[in-house]
């Protein structure tokens, strides 16, 4: 892993990291939407009318998720979606054709976890990740270091961004040294515990932001590597205090993957979306 | 053997390419502490001091090492069983859960989770809460509190919270899942005592280390015993606790076999079966950890099947995956039937009531020739009390409403009748109940 200072600002993520900048850059002062789908919830079909809702709704990047057996980072909500996606034969190939479908349209990050990745070989993973169209990856499982220089390297090589996430937990030094390894953006992870929503958060999320930003570097300052903040963000309120907080973006999702389960999906993902751009100022 | 280690700590990271730390960012730190209180508390004489007298007094250590004689006679070999049924709490699980917790003493946190999967684990972590005044939440499948529930009451009583785990197969995979995840937003005030030699480092080694009391015993008793050493040594591996705890003793003396017997379930060729070193499955990462796992194509983690819910477990602990790779021990699988006939037949022969997860370790040792052995040690891991209902139930399906008959005979006399002269008029000292 490199933490070369003289690195820092350079794309090593190619292709895929500066279509993340992109998207980043043009909501500079301003916090760019990353709402999170899980692929093939509550069916294929209708997961892709709610991703066209997304894109119509003002996301300026998407989190896909992967319906996985175990996934040991995600609360009830996303579990039980991901857990319905695979009962209704949801695969790992239905999930990259939605992404290809999204990325014409956004940046998509994919999200899901270490065994995913490595079963097919993390070389293989990541020329699927290209050759869809996809800019990124983020897996909670495989924290920078030992056991995900192997996917870092693939994604480099393939000119794609790997996403690290920063908690609560994480030490002042750590936290510098995840934001070097950072590839597109860091993600903040504002409370210690699984996915999900939660009441008022809001008065934390300044501190855990500056953190993310600042923490352990130098006197040379900080990356420029931009921060999104998620876990526990699920309403326009938050959003705003998100962005107030200095995030370059915002990443919702137990409130979407609630609302992808209701009776009119798409109305209810579209009326979540509309009060998350009312928040952050659209 | 090959092996990477934490950077200041000696506590293994990785047996060959087996083991890491695939968890959420959250928890390294949490995984820091421990690997770096653990290479203290091992050597720190208060701390082994408390514990092995809480192993001597409190547990009931050292436990008996026992010939088998008519095992023995049957196998055609001697065949010594190491007695972890007889510690506290009925099996090797408390080692490891009275360690843990005076560790999560040591670290100053108030609470501690556990998965449970034969409820084993699950009591002998409710026992050393209420021993050491620590609050307790145990996670546990819906169908393992199903198939245990005496042990279910047994936590409840000892002033555990049970927390039923509905998601995937609800059993124990779901449970170590929903107990990464409470510890994943507990981390602060909750140490995590994981039950098996499995999971994210350094718990493989620290479990390892809590559980090598069992061979370390085992070796000196039966020195002194048999006068020899085994040649052979027999355990059931699930996660591998207690494989991993008697072996580890005797790694460096060539002569003896390791040998781990995992569940078979329905048979290898069925898929439905829990033998993942047996049956040569890829490797993957689960519950934080590089190893062979049962998986699909596309990397989802695929259920085990055991009629033992101890053994029900689609991964395994890194160490064994590397004992096979390197040579020095090698796995088998028993199928559920034969598992139960075993926990039969010892009862019988023996006496004692084996737990359906040893009752694996048994039917090897028993029905399998190996005419090269003159002495096996097998370990008993646990007594079977637990499994009643369910070995009750699995021999009437396999042997019919006849399976717990001897040579034809019944094993419940019928009922005396009534004594006339006594009961005459229904008013007699029995009040009309049967006279015996």
């Amino acid at each position: 892993m490199s933490t070369d200072q003289t690195t820092t600002g350079a794309l090593r993520g190619g292709a895929g990291e500066e279509r993340l900048a992109a998207a980043f850059a043009e909501h500079e002062g301003d916090a760019a939407l990353m709402p999170y789908i899980m692929g093939g919830y509550p069916d294929l079909t209708t997961s892709r009318e709610i991703a066209k809702a997304y894109v119509a709704g003002g996301a300026d990047l998407v989190e896909l998720g992967v319906p996985y057996s175990d996934p040991l980072a995600d609360g009830p909500v996303v579990h039980a979606a991901g857990t319905a996606a695979l009962q209704a034969g949801v695969t790992v190939d239905d999930v990259f054709a939605l992404g290809e479908q999204l990325a014409a349209d956004v940046p998509v990050v994919l999200m899901t976890y270490a065994n995913i990745v490595l079963r097919p070989g993390v070389g293989a993973f990541a020329a699927r990740l290209r050759d869809s169209g996809l800019s990124g990856l983020i897996v909670p499982d495989l924290p920078i270091g030992e056991e995900s220089e192997g996917v870092v390297a693939a994604l480099d090589a393939a000119g794609l961004a790997f996403v690290p996430l920063v908690a609560p937990t994480t030490a002042d030094a750590r936290v510098a040294e995840v934001r070097q390894a950072a590839r597109g953006f860091l993600y903040a992870v504002s409370v210690t515990g699984t996915t999900g929503e939660r009441a008022s958060l809001g008065d934390q999320f300044a501190e855990v932001v500056t953190r993310a930003k600042t923490a352990g570097a130098g006197p040379g300052g900080g990356s420029e590597v931009p921060v999104g903040l998620g876990f526990g963000i699920s309403n326009g309120e938050n959003a705003a205090q998100a962005a107030a907080a200095g995030a370059d973006g915002v990443i919702v999702g137990s409130r979407l993957v609630r609302a992808a389960g209701d009776e009119d999906p798409v109305a209810s993902v579209s009326s979540v979306l509309a009060d998350l751009s009312r928040g952050l100022g659209r | 053997m090959s092996t990477t280690h934490g950077p200041e700590t000696g506590s293994e990271r990785r047996f060959g390419p087996y083991g890491g730390r695939y968890v959420p960012e959250s928890l390294l730190p949490a995984l820091d502490e421990l690997e770096a209180v653990w290479s203290q508390l091992r050597d720190d004489a208060a701390f082994q001091g408390e514990f092995r007298g809480l192993l001597r007094d409190y547990v009931g250590r050292p436990s008996p090492l026992y010939l088998a004689r008519r095992l023995s006679e049957r196998a055609g070999r001697e065949v010594w069983l190491k007695r972890e049924d007889l510690n506290h709490t009925g099996a090797h699980k408390i080692n490891n859960a009275l360690g843990q917790c005076l560790i999560a003493k040591r670290m100053g946190k108030p609470r501690v989770i556990a998965e449970t999967g034969a409820g084993q684990h699950g009591v002998a972590t409710a026992t050393a809460a209420a021993l050491l005044d620590l609050e307790c939440v145990i996670y546990m499948g819906v169908e393992d509190i199903r198939r245990q529930m005496p042990n279910v009451q047994r936590m409840r009583l000892l002033g555990t919270t049970v927390q039923p785990v509905e998601s995937g197969a609800r059993t124990l995979k779901e449970a170590v899942s929903q107990a990464f995840r409470d510890w994943v937003a507990s981390v602060g005030d909750t140490h995590y005592v994981m039950g098996t030699a499995a999971g994210a480092a350094p718990f493989p080694a620290i479990v390892r280390d809590l559980q090598r009391i069992i061979g370390d015993e085992a070796r000196e008793q039966i020195l002194e015993q048999a006068g020899r050493l085994p040649d052979r040594v027999v355990a059931c591996v699930g996660g591998g606790s207690n494989a991993i705890g008697i072996f580890t003793a005797f790694l460096d003396d060539p002569g003896v076999a390791l040998v781990g017997v995992e569940a078979g379930g329905h048979g290898i060729a069925s898929g439905s079966h829990g033998a993942v070193l047996a049956s040569g499955v890829d490797a993957g990462v689960l519950h934080g950890s590089y190893g062979p796992v049962m998986q699909d194509a596309q990397g989802q983690i695929l259920e085990a099947h055991s009629v033992s819910a101890g053994l029900d477990y689609p991964g395994v602990g890194p160490q064994h995956a590397w004992l096979r790779d390197s040579g020095r021990a090698t796995y088998v699988p028993v199928e559920d039937d034969d598992a139960v006939r075993a926990f039969r037949d010892v009862a019988r022969l023996e006496g004692i009531i084996p737990a359906l997860e040893s009752s694996h370790a048994l039917h090897h040792v028993l029905n399998v020739p190996a005419p090269e052995v003159e002495v096996d040690l097998v370990c008993l891991s646990g007594r079977g009390d637990k499994d009643l209902a369910e070995a009750l139930q699995k021999l009437e399906e396999i042997d019919g409403a006849d399976a717990l008959k001897l040579d034809g005979e019944r094993t419940i006399a019928p009922a005396l009748g009534h004594d006339p002269a006594a009961d005459e008029d229904g008013a007699g000292p029995q009040g009309g109940e049967e006279v015996r």
